[in-house]
């Protein structure tokens, strides 16, 4: 089956979504994705290591918040309700950030496809990322692909035993390593490794690392290519973001067709055929097992391995790399009506990129903004609905009101709790032994919320009407910072 | 099935249904698909031996496992309890001031307090402890038999004019009218003269003669200046708040022939721990002493 042009050997290799191969219910082929060297496959590799590196060292990065918070650069502290982020941090009230990053993100998507295409998938995507790493040690193991096709096909030896338990056990360790890795984020992680290896970890953080350990070596090590062609919906959602001005891999047809190997080129003149020598080396190097020659598909994840193999292919026999090449369909179309139309990157330069980048910019400036100026002190008042107000035996209306204070701060303060809107009315604080006043001091706890009950109480004659604006203010007087809140005070119709 | 439609450019076999112009393509299900649908097919059937599910006439299948959710909730109200035990316990040996002085006793007997007053105290006092006519309000600085926390303790404890309890509080207003004791006139006048004590408008001359007899019958409890007297339960009269109202009428109508209100007591319905969080709890409702 072998045969040689110009040093290019054609391989045995044939699409798993070929139409032979129907029926009702379809067992996976297995695909056996062989090694390429070249541009894309540099960049995939450094890609890997950033993603991987972030994944696995974030959470052992220290920051120093001073003796009142943790010193974890990124934790996401549930039981306490914080998110901490370097030098900022965020209670539950400013979740808003959150989703205003995932809105960033999901314009982002838009922004990447509309015009690279499906680079999420070919370079970033968890899923990818981690089956690149399997492959790596499956290579490793077993050999490239070749020698696993041949391993696969033959009995169960010692030597297949041994590589594949090999396999297996390093797999394992990976994933591991991965769903360990995670549960690292929501506590302190040198603590909670200690406490995970000597079992006196929370039971739910055994179960995370368990699940996770499982997703990872299923999807990665089995799964494959069909969780982006059967599980993920972004695939789905491709159709809606693409257009003719997005960059996909794309097979040159008018440049590779009529394809032929060499013996039909011998035998029928080269003059006959375009410049694809059908080797099959970009179906056998595709991990998702297809073949780029049919076109733009949905199981394509366009991680440009193929035009890496091409690009090898091309430059063996002497003729100009490029046959398979990120390219857009109008580019690709004039060049099929014989315009030569290279693709530059003027295809990223047209309205709807723009409108993409804006919103994107838009959303994080304004998040930018809003995370500036933010308040770290805060005061909400509840007025108490049952009863709206009580009589006092000397004639005077009182409310009450639970008054939270929230101190953001990582130190401890003293706040002035202070009223205005009712002429002499006075304030006391259950469990305070301050006198009623108009003003009273309030100890903070460091980045703790502290929750009060309010008494207030007005002679009837103070009130203008029925219901009466009452304004809290908490004010820092060190570092200046105040915030308030204007609330109801209640009395009867008649007074 | 002979005329079969096959999509020209794929070459796949359609399903028949078209939406527009757009037809769906019969691509085969993977077949791991297949197997965890199976996998789900064998799960349901081990529930469905494992736990409570096919149902019967007047019950259902009970389960191998023997799982009902009224012994979780069981269990669950059990493991509460375990888990207040040692506030419980703070609490049971702690003083009803040391419990007030103490922030985390005082929010736990706060919050246990607030729970017991919505089970047992709101038919009268309503769910805000606001009262209503005849009953007390209990947010307000008035007290009718003493608002510091022993007062309280013990009113919950006895009741007020409970009859099954011999320590209940107790105090009887004579019917000065209805008994004949005092005369319609007098009555009036006494109306008159308490609505004064409580800087009310009265009429100055009928108020001045309802002095006297005021003094010599209703002073006694009440005092010479209507201050009243939580030892004896005789409400304060010149206050702003009142029980059965401060119309003339309405405390001519007292003094005819009054109402009493009847509390019953706690002590042998509710355990010590709950009716000292009761205690607490009301003393914080921003009236207590």
């Amino acid at each position: 089956m072998v045969t040689v042009y110009n040093s290019v050997e054609r391989i045995d290799a044939e699409a798993v979504n070929s139409k032979e191969k129907r029926s009702s219910y379809a067992a996976r082929v297995k695909i056996f994705p062989k090694r390429v060297a070249g541009a894309f496959r540099q960049l995939k590799w450094w890609i890997m290591l950033v993603t991987l590196g972030i994944y696995y060292v974030t959470p052992w990065l220290r920051w120093d918040r001073g003796p009142h918070a943790p010193d974890q650069a990124v934790l996401v502290d549930l039981a306490n309700g914080r998110f901490y982020f370097f030098f900022i941090e965020i209670w539950p009230q400013e979740l808003f950030y959150i989703a205003g990053l995932l809105i960033m993100a999901g314009v982002g998507l838009f922004l990447i496809t509309s015009t690279v295409g499906r680079a999420w998938c070919g370079y970033t995507c968890p899923q990818t990322v981690w089956v690149d790493l399997f492959l790596v040690v499956e290579r490793w193991v077993e050999g490239d692909r070749n020698a696993r096709i041949k391993l696969d096909k033959g009995p169960w030896s010692f030597d297949k035993w041994r590589k594949r338990l090999l396999k297996h056990a390093i797999w394992i360790v990976i994933a591991v390593a991965t769903g360990g890795a995670w549960i690292f984020y929501f506590a302190d992680a040198p603590t909670l490794l200690k406490n995970f290896l000597t079992f006196q970890a929370p039971f739910v953080a055994y179960s995370t690392v368990a699940i996770l350990t499982a997703t990872t070596y299923v999807f990665a090590g089995f799964m494959r290519e069909q969780v982006c062609t059967y599980m993920c919906p972004w695939p789905r959602i491709q159709g809606a973001m693409l257009d003719e001005d997005s960059l996909v891999v794309t097979y040159n047809g008018w440049r590779g067709e009529t394809r032929g190997g060499q013996k039909l080129r011998r035998s029928e003149g080269e003059e006959n055929f375009g410049d694809c020598i059908d080797c099959n080396l970009c179906v056998a190097v595709c991990p998702q097992g297809i073949d780029i020659r049919d076109g733009q598909q949905l199981e394509c994840i366009t991680c440009a391995l193929c035009i890496d193999a091409c690009d090898g292919v091309m430059e063996k026999i002497g003729k100009p790399k490029g046959l398979i090449s990120y390219a857009t369909l109008r580019n690709y179309n004039s060049n099929v009506a014989g315009v030569e139309s290279p693709t530059t990157w003027r295809s990223f330069v047209r309205p709807r990129t723009f409108i993409y980048a804006g919103v994107w910019s838009l959303i994080g400036l304004v998040m930018l903004g809003f995370l500036l100026t933010r308040d770290r002190l805060d005061i909400n008042v509840l007025h108490d609905r049952n009863p709206v107000y009580v009589r006092l035996s000397d004639g005077g209306i009182r409310n009450g009101y639970t008054i939270k204070v929230l101190n953001m701060r990582a130190e401890p303060r003293t706040v002035t709790l202070s009223m205005a809107g009712i002429e002499g009315a006075t304030m006391t604080i259950t469990g305070s032994d301050a006198a009623p006043s108009n003003s009273i001091d309030v100890d903070l706890k460091p980045d703790k919320l502290v929750s009060m009950k309010v008494y207030v109480s007005a002679a009837a004659a103070s009130l203008k009407g029925e219901v009466s604006d009452i304004t809290f203010t908490v004010n820092n007087t060190t570092d200046e910072e105040s915030a308030s809140y204007t609330a109801k005070f209640n009395g009867p119709a008649e007074r | 099935m002979a005329n079969k439609e096959v999509d020209k450019l794929s070459g796949i076999e359609t399903t028949g249904h078209e939406w527009d112009g757009i037809k769906e393509l019969n691509n085969p299900l993977p077949r791991w698909w297949l197997w965890t649908f199976y996998a789900t097919c064998i799960w349901a059937l081990g529930y469905v031996i494992a736990y409570p599910a096919i149902p019967l006439i007047s019950s259902a299948t009970t389960g191998v496992l023997g799982y009902s959710s009224r012994a979780e909730v069981a269990d669950e109200l059990t493991n509460a309890k375990i888990a207040q035990a040692d506030m419980l316990g703070k609490i049971q040996s702690a003083s009803l001031d040391e419990i007030r002085k103490d922030p985390e006793m005082l929010q736990f007997a706060v919050s246990g307090g607030r729970s017991a007053f919505l089970v047992n105290c709101v038919q009268c006092h309503g769910s805000g402890a606001a009262g209503s006519p005849g009953y007390p309000n209990l947010n307000d600085d008035d007290w009718i038999w003493g608002g510091k926390l022993e007062d309280i303790y013990v009113t919950l404890k006895h009741g007020i004019r409970f009859q099954w309890d011999d320590e209940t509080r107790d105090s009887q207003m004579p019917a000065f009218g209805a008994d004949e004791i005092l005369e319609r006139d007098q009555i009036n006048d006494i109306a008159e003269y308490v609505r004064q004590l409580a800087g009310l408008e009265h009429d100055a001359e009928a108020a001045t003669r309802g002095v006297s007899p005021y003094v010599e019958n209703c002073a006694a409890c009440h005092k010479e200046d209507g201050a009243g007297d939580p030892e004896q339960g005789a409400p304060n009269l010149k206050d702003a708040i009142w029980h059965y109202g401060s119309s003339k009428q309405e405390i001519a109508q007292q003094i005819h022939k009054p109402r009493h209100g009847v509390m019953p007591g706690w002590v042998n319905r509710l355990d010590d721990e709950t009716l000292k969080k009761l205690t607490v709890y009301v003393h914080s409702l921003g009236g207590g002493e």
